[in-house]
């Protein structure tokens, strides 16, 4: 791999960029491998390269029926923050966040991490109790969150409304500052490459069409392009999970959910943060490029459509006008959807299964993104010792029987 | 937005709707006999396939009444709307 | 004059009225019916912005929506929108105009250094550079970000209001133009109901800047006679100035209508009554495609130069607004579509030459015409150079090679002041896209078209990549029919006469995705492939040489398509550029998916009217007048409003909070229940239903007395609490939690519905049907008996947990004993309309007593002095019965939801976080709620933890402070010495029981 860097691009545009490498190859698949990660976004490709890089498993496919990173990588609002309320969530996310703060040096790959802070907001007093929790709870992970009022707020969001007299108004949030956004497509590709590099075999256009399981043991992949084997197969195929997981004869705790962003027209920054709030439900970052980035809530029903219907968006943008009303003549440039993976504890999977050497790293809902680096590194982990990465081990499939849920959801309700 | 045909009320808007999951899972009539597995398939554990899908909503806006529904998830198509106590339709494809 | 460039006659536009507006501060002059970008092109102002990336100076490239380059921000102050394409701002008396992305000024921008430095700029050279030194990006992005962005935000609220509307019809057209027209006229003949939407400001779309003929008269006239036949149905509705911008699931599609926005800002409490844009919301049964095509720009060298257009936008300048963009115009084609405009530019007196890739141009059809007109036409030859810095002044043209990727011949300098290219036409198959709908490459005329359906959706006319007027008329006529047959209307009688218009052949177009120039590609004389992004013909070969060769990573690593345009004019050129780099075809290499919407749409229509007070329903109780007359102030729960508690003057929450508190435990309070979520249960099954739900026993429970329960979700967490009384026979009132009202019900109906049908019950939510007043205290019961003097309250007939009716300051009421606060206390419920004159009584009545109205805080004080959990504050939806020490009310004789759930392996580890009390050393520290409890405290996290504070309050009744924590291994722990984390410090608490007041309950039973 040759190294990027300042002087290399100087050294090329006197070439005039003739003789840039690729980035990847593309080979055609070997008969066997060591490991086999089927999916080809960030979190799959993350697998391949931290096998390659840290458990020295360098023949390894990444196997992606479409184009890579085309999935949820390349779909979601970029934002990047590790304030989760369990310990265990706070382990992975926080160990994600640790390994975001030099991923572009590590790859070679800019992945424009941008440390601008996240901000969740308050809007009542179980948010506000609700808050107080979390800040508790980070900080005896040592995963510092900072308190704002809401002058505060107004401070270091000079356009948000902090009027007392709107429906939801702010009454406070919470700022973690290391948070922020990075370039989602760059993640995939900086993986990418940085695996090739390493030996990994990226073969894309490769559906996986079944699994060959002898005795409990697995022993490849059947695959549009032919039989693939090996005794190790990761899938990380997010909202595809349950797919694959059926051609196994698993039944996996996931339900499938388009989960719908939007972007603006490009406009001059104003916006240098990124602003949360579960109770108006709207979440905005302004893009290097200038667009406003918003994400909606999951549409409800189940589905693969990467499609999503209007409401979610007709509700995403009302909220986003009770905090933002200078947002009201600005115009949405595009939006799309991805498909979402959800558990019902809102916390991932990241397992082993009752076929011997299958392993599955699913469920991140909305969380995906944020989590690849530590995602991958300790699902390299597991795969490589056929055992839990101890920061993966509470959130294997068992959970599900004996009850040990890591729940993520804040659903319930203040009551009385 | 879909549209869907609630079998008492008839076609309405996605928006009167909530949508209840993957539909026929029937609660086990004795629990204490099943193990922690089957008690977490029963729970948890969700077909959540890509293509046909069983599924249940409820006209919350409307008559609130259950019903249940085919659909392809792959598509959005609704291939068929049932009462509850109306026989689950074979449909293939 | 409105301009020099305004011919002396012809054209749409309306000549008596002469409109001024300014661009950058110079005024200009425009007529009636000008585009922004018309009436500028007549006052010869083709440099109209700067490029995103190179900070290229940028002139007006086309006429319609898909304009990458002239982008504008209209109006100042409060009324200005960013990035507004001038191509279709529509020109209203006093318009100002700005231009974007430049520094100082659109003719002087310091960022055109960029263009400079370009050759250092190429797609994606932002993921090579800028790692070094480590975690330095904050600092490049500090300086990317100064750069970034085009327009800018408003910076006070948009003084407009915007409105959403949905609507059905049978057969939904989108667009105006021949084929829109004729099919809407064939489904309105046939009696559908049809909505016809299109974007423009009249309806006729391409043939308001043609000359052709239909029956032989001018095609505006026959536009005319259908205009007006439509209008004349009942059955048919007309949208002009409507766009449809996306398609959703089941023939749902978003119109945006823009009602004002063509009479520019409206002065304060002018035409209030309409809004800016309407979001029509329409499901059709079947929809009709007919939105027309966008032309290609041809790929050459330096192709972005102000001056150089589109040749069908040329055509709509000088043919619709009676404007010629130039004086002498080269015409750089592959098709015959622009030898409609060199012929209508010669007519104006503009000198022309065509260059026309294709070998034979010249020798037949039209372009023999054009040689026949005195257009000298140069076959296969292409511009290979341009000139010009704010506006092209020259090119070079020179005979290219049959392989088309190289010159074949000397170069020729031309002058010119415009340049018209066209590569082709592409179907605006965006919403068929969108609609799922799959797309075929059509060779015949490069070009996607529509291929199958996923909805009920047909394409016609040019859409359908039928560009010649006979077809678009037959095409539509033919949709019409079929759309209004499918959804069951025969057109009835003898058919009518179908409109003719001439076709005549065309020659083949000779698609040169790439046109080779005087060096190399990437080496001299940049090749445009995306307009506003500055996405090279270079970017793309270079991207396809470093592996992005998909056309997903090609759009994301050179941002081609990206722009405001969403790629209207770039992708299908791309596209080439890439397959010719593959090595393959188009068709190998595949199609972008089109994403909504199909032009941007202002966030104001999408929202509505849901913002401001109407985001989210406000709901108050039928006391809610007093309170506020009462100074309260109110916390949000739910969408309830709730008095949170109510200063007096001078008071302060937590001395109001404490008086209020003080006043129950001393004589009576009084709180305003009513939100409490009540569901009246009726059958014969009702106990059994009971039995179901809840955790405890309800078989043995008598008419008259009431319960506390517990409901567990199937998991066997705990969701939601309450007491539910037996009011007769088979007759049930529950009482939920504020906030988990509708979730209960639903969860009742869901149970008795899909899994107990057989069950006999009946649940009826009655939260707003009673008003309910809690009084408090031990001189409740004395005040209670005044004013209900039939009601027996012997505690011994009319225990704690007991209901009865009667009536309460004469209004029947339902009275039931229970308490949340550990008083003697009544819950009086009376129909909603009684409840003010309740609440009133009670005051006047209570005056004697020193009654106190108390609100929430108060309350969660009280129940936390008696240890009463707040489900969803001491519970997180991870706690079971057991957990929150309600172990033994749990029934072993039944089965119940969420029963199996609590057997399971994890549940009965005796390190569950438990609920207990803590007491600190200090009893004037009051804990703040959501600190964590801690074995030792460490100066330095992590710290290992044991759980966390769940209510912490200043008790006033005990002086000292209480708290509520869920702890590992809570109930071993009672009696021991803990810590809870504060930043600072740890402090030392005792783990003990819930209850801090009256334990043996005797003022709860007095």
């Amino acid at each position: 791999m040759k190294k990027y860097s300042v002087f290399s691009l100087v050294r090329n545009a006197l070439d005039y960029h003739r003789n840039w490498q690729q980035a990847w190859r593309s080979p055609a698949p070997k008969s066997a491998y060591d490991v086999i990660v089927v999916g080809g976004g960030g979190h799959g490709l993350a697998t391949a390269y931290y096998l390659a890089k840290e458990c020295g498993i360098t023949n390894v496919a990444v196997i992606e029926k479409g184009w890579l990173g085309g999935g949820n990588t390349g779909r979601n609002t970029t934002i990047i923050r590790a304030n989760y309320l369990q310990d265990e969530s706070t382990g992975i996310y926080a160990h994600a966040l640790d390994l975001w703060d030099t991923l572009s040096t590590e790859l070679n790959y800019n992945v424009m991490f941008s440390k601008r802070g996240v901000l969740h907001l308050a809007h009542n007093q179980h948010d506000l109790k609700e808050l107080a929790r979390r800040h508790n709870a980070n900080r005896m992970m040592a995963n510092e969150l900072e308190f704002l009022t809401p002058e505060q707020v107004k401070a270091f969001v000079p356009i948000i409304n902090i009027s007392p007299d709107v429906r939801y108004p702010v009454l406070g949030g919470s700022l973690q500052r290391r948070a922020g956004v990075a370039r989602h497509d760059a993640v995939a590709w900086g993986y990418a490459r940085a695996a090739d590099s390493l030996g990994v075999d990226i073969i894309q256009n490769c559906e996986v069409t079944g699994f060959r399981i002898e005795q409990g043991q697995m022993k490849g992949v059947e695959t549009t392009r032919g039989f693939i084997a090996s005794p190790k197969v990761g899938c990380v195929a997010a909202g595809h999970s349950s797919v694959l997981g059926a051609m196994a004869g698993l039944r996996l705790p996931i339900e499938s959910h388009p989960l719908q962003a939007l972007v603006s027209e490009p406009l001059k920054p104003f916006f240098d943060t990124v602003v949360m709030s579960n109770t108006v439900h709207v979440y905005v970052s302004q893009s290097d490029k200038g667009e406003l980035v918003m994400g909606a809530g999951i549409d409800a029903y189940n589905g693969y459509s990467q499609r999503g219907s209007l409401p979610p968006i007709e509700h995403l943008l009302s909220a986003a006008m009770e905090l933002y009303p200078v947002f009201s003549r600005v115009r949405v440039l595009r939006k799309w959807g991805g498909i979402v993976d959800i558990c019902p504890d809102a916390s991932p999977l990241i397992t082993k299964t009752p076929v011997q050497g299958l392993y599955f790293n699913c469920g991140w809902g909305t969380g995906g993104f944020k989590a690849t680096p530590g995602s991958g590194h300790v699902f390299a982990h597991t795969i490589a010792r056929d055992d839990p990465h101890p920061l993966a081990a509470a959130f294997r499939l068992e959970r599900f029987a004996t009850g040990n849920l890591v729940d993520e959801n804040l659903a319930a309700a203040v009551a009385h | 937005m879909l549209l869907i045909t609630c079998p008492y009320c008839g076609p309405r808007s996605e928006e009167e709707f909530a949508y209840g999951g993957e539909g026929h899972i029937a609660r086990p009539a004795d629990t204490d006999g099943l193990s922690d597995d089957e008690w977490a398939d029963y729970l948890f554990m969700r077909t959540n396939p890509k293509g046909v899908h069983y599924e249940r909503w409820v006209h919350a806006h409307g008559c609130r009444r259950w019903f249940n529904a085919v659909r392809d998830t792959a598509t959005n198509e609704f291939l068929a709307f049932y009462r509850v106590d109306e026989k689950k339709p074979e449909i293939d494809r | 004059m409105t301009g020099r460039f305004r011919l002396p006659e012809g054209g749409r536009v309306d000549r008596g009225r002469r409109i001024s507006f300014t661009f950058d501060g110079k005024a200009y002059h425009g007529l009636g019916g000008d585009t922004l970008a018309s009436a500028l092109l007549a006052n010869g102002v083709h440099l109209t912005g700067r490029s995103f990336k190179y900070h290229r100076p940028r002139g007006i490239m086309t006429a319609g929506p898909e304009e990458p380059n002239a982008l504008i921000q209209l109006e100042p102050g409060a009324h200005t929108q960013p990035n507004t394409r001038a191509t279709v701002i529509e020109l209203y008396e006093n318009l100002a105009a700005a231009s974007q992305n430049n520094w100082p000024s659109l003719e002087n921008d310091v960022g055109e250094v960029n263009n400079l430095l370009g050759r250092f700029f190429p797609a994606g050279f932002y993921y090579k550079t800028f790692m070094w030194p480590g975690k330095a990006w904050h600092f490049y992005e500090y300086i990317i970000r100064r750069a970034a962005g085009l327009g800018r935000v408003p910076e006070t609220p948009d003084p407009d209001r915007y409105e959403r509307i949905y609507a059905h019809c049978d057969v939904l057209v989108v667009g105006g133009g021949p084929a829109g027209l004729a099919a809407a006229l064939a489904a309105g003949r046939a009696g559908a109901r049809v909505i016809l939407a299109d974007e423009q400001n009249e309806l006729g779309g391409a043939l308001l800047a043609d000359k052709v003929a239909i029956d032989g008269k001018p095609a505006m006239q026959w536009v005319g006679a259908t205009v007006a036949a439509l209008q004349k149905m009942d059955n048919v509705r007309l949208f002009g100035r409507t766009t449809a911008f996306g398609y959703y699931d089941h023939n749902y599609l978003g119109l945006l209508e823009r009602v004002t926005d063509h009479l520019g800002p409206q002065p304060a409490g002018v035409g209030e009554e309409l809004p800016r844009q309407r979001l029509w919301k329409v499901r059709a049964k079947q929809v009709v495609l007919a939105a027309g095509a966008i032309e290609r720009p041809l790929v050459f060298a330096d192709n972005d130069r102000p001056g150089v257009m589109l040749a069908g936008a040329a055509r709509t300048y000088l043919n619709r607004y009676g404007v010629k963009p130039g004086r002498r115009a080269v015409i750089f084609t592959n098709n015959d579509s622009a030898y409609s405009a060199a012929l209508d530019l010669k007519a104006a007196g503009v000198q022309v030459t065509v260059a026309d890739l294709r070998h034979d141009a010249g020798q037949h059809g039209v372009s023999l015409d054009a040689m026949g007109a005195g257009i000298e036409v140069l076959a296969e030859h292409a511009i290979v150079e341009t000139q010009g810095r704010k506006r092209v002044n020259s090119v070079k043209v020179a005979r290219i090679n049959p392989a088309g990727d190289a010159l074949a011949g000397g170069t020729r300098r031309i002058e010119c002041d415009v340049v018209c290219m066209s590569g082709g036409w592409n179907p605006t198959v965006h919403l068929f896209s969108q609609s799922a709908g799959k797309l075929r490459f059509d060779e015949a005329i490069a070009a996607f078209v529509p291929d199958k359906a996923a909805q009920a959706v047909a394409a016609a006319g040019a859409c359908n990549g039928a560009f010649d007027l006979a077809g678009c008329l037959r095409e539509g006529d033919a949709a019409g029919i079929d759309a209004a047959a499918a959804t069951g209307f025969k057109a009835k009688g003898r058919a009518p006469n179908k409109p003719k218009a001439e076709t005549r052949a065309e020659s083949p177009i000779r698609p040169l995705w790439l046109v080779p120039g005087l060096k190399p590609v990437g080496q001299g004389g940049k090749h445009f492939v995306d307009f506003q992004n500055d996405a090279t013909a270079a970017d793309v070969q270079l991207a396809a040489r470093e592996s992005f060769i998909s056309v997903e990573h090609l759009k994301r690593y050179t941002t081609t398509g990206m722009g405001t345009d969403q790629g209207k004019t770039s992708n299908v050129n791309a596209l080439g550029i890439l397959a010719r780099a593959r090595q393959e075809d188009i068709p190998a290499v595949g199609t972008t998916t089109f994403r909504p919407p199909y032009t941007p749409v202002t966030f104001g229509a999408i929202a509505g009217r849901d913002i401001g007070a109407l985001a989210d329903p406000v709901r108050t109780t039928p006391m809610h007048r007093w309170h506020v007359n009462a100074g309260a102030e109110f916390e949000d729960v739910g969408q309830w409003k709730r008095p949170f508690y109510y200063p007096r003057a001078g008071e302060g929450m937590r001395d109001a909070v404490n008086r209020e508190v003080l006043a129950v435990r001393d004589s009576v309070g009084i709180l305003d229940a009513t939100t409490l979520g009540k569901i009246d249960i009726q059958g014969p099954d009702a106990a059994e239903f009971l039995n179901w739900v809840y955790v405890n026993g309800w078989k043995t429970l008598k008419p008259g007395r009431c319960r506390y329960g517990l409901m567990l979700h199937e998991d066997g967490m705990i969701f939601d609490d309450g007491v539910t009384a037996c009011l007769g026979e088979n007759h049930y009132l529950m009482h939920t939690t504020t906030s988990g009202a509708a979730n209960v019900l639903a969860w009742l109906e869901e149970w008795l519905q899909t899994e107990w049908p057989h069950l006999k019950v009946f649940c009826t939510t009655v939260t707003e049907q009673f008003a309910v007043a809690n009084i408090a205290g031990p001189n409740a019961s004395r005040l209670l008996k005044e004013l209900g003097p039939d009601l027996d309250l012997d505690p011994k007939t009319f225990p704690h947990m007991s209901v009865q009716h009667g009536p309460v300051a004469g209004i029947p009421a339902r009275v039931f004993r229970v308490s949340f606060t550990g008083e003697a206390s009544y819950e009086i419920n009376v129909p909603s309309s009684y409840g003010m004159a309740l609440w009133r009584a009670l005051i006047t009545a209570g005056e004697k007593y020193a009654i106190t109205p108390f609100g929430t805080e108060a309350l969660h004080v009280l129940r936390a002095e008696k240890g009463y959990i707040m489900v969803g504050q001491d519970t997180d939806g991870t706690m079971t019965p057991a957990d929150a020490g309600f172990g033994r009310m749990v029934s072993t004789k039944k089965d119940f939801l969420g029963r199996r759930s609590l057997s399971r392996a994890d549940m009965q580890k005796p390190d569950r976080k438990q609920l207990v009390g803590l007491l600190t050393d200090d009893p004037k520290e009051v804990l703040p709620e959501g600190a964590h409890v801690v074995e030792q405290f460490k100066e330095q996290p992590p710290m290992p933890h044991l759980g966390h504070v769940t209510s912490s309050y200043w008790s006033p009744t005990i002086g000292r402070s209480i708290a509520l924590a869920v702890v590992r291994g809570g109930f071993e722990r009672k009696g021991s010495k803990l810590q809870v984390a504060l930043r600072d410090r740890g402090v030392p608490v005792t783990v003990t029981d819930t209850v801090f007041v009256d334990p043996e309950g005797k003022r709860l039973h007095g």
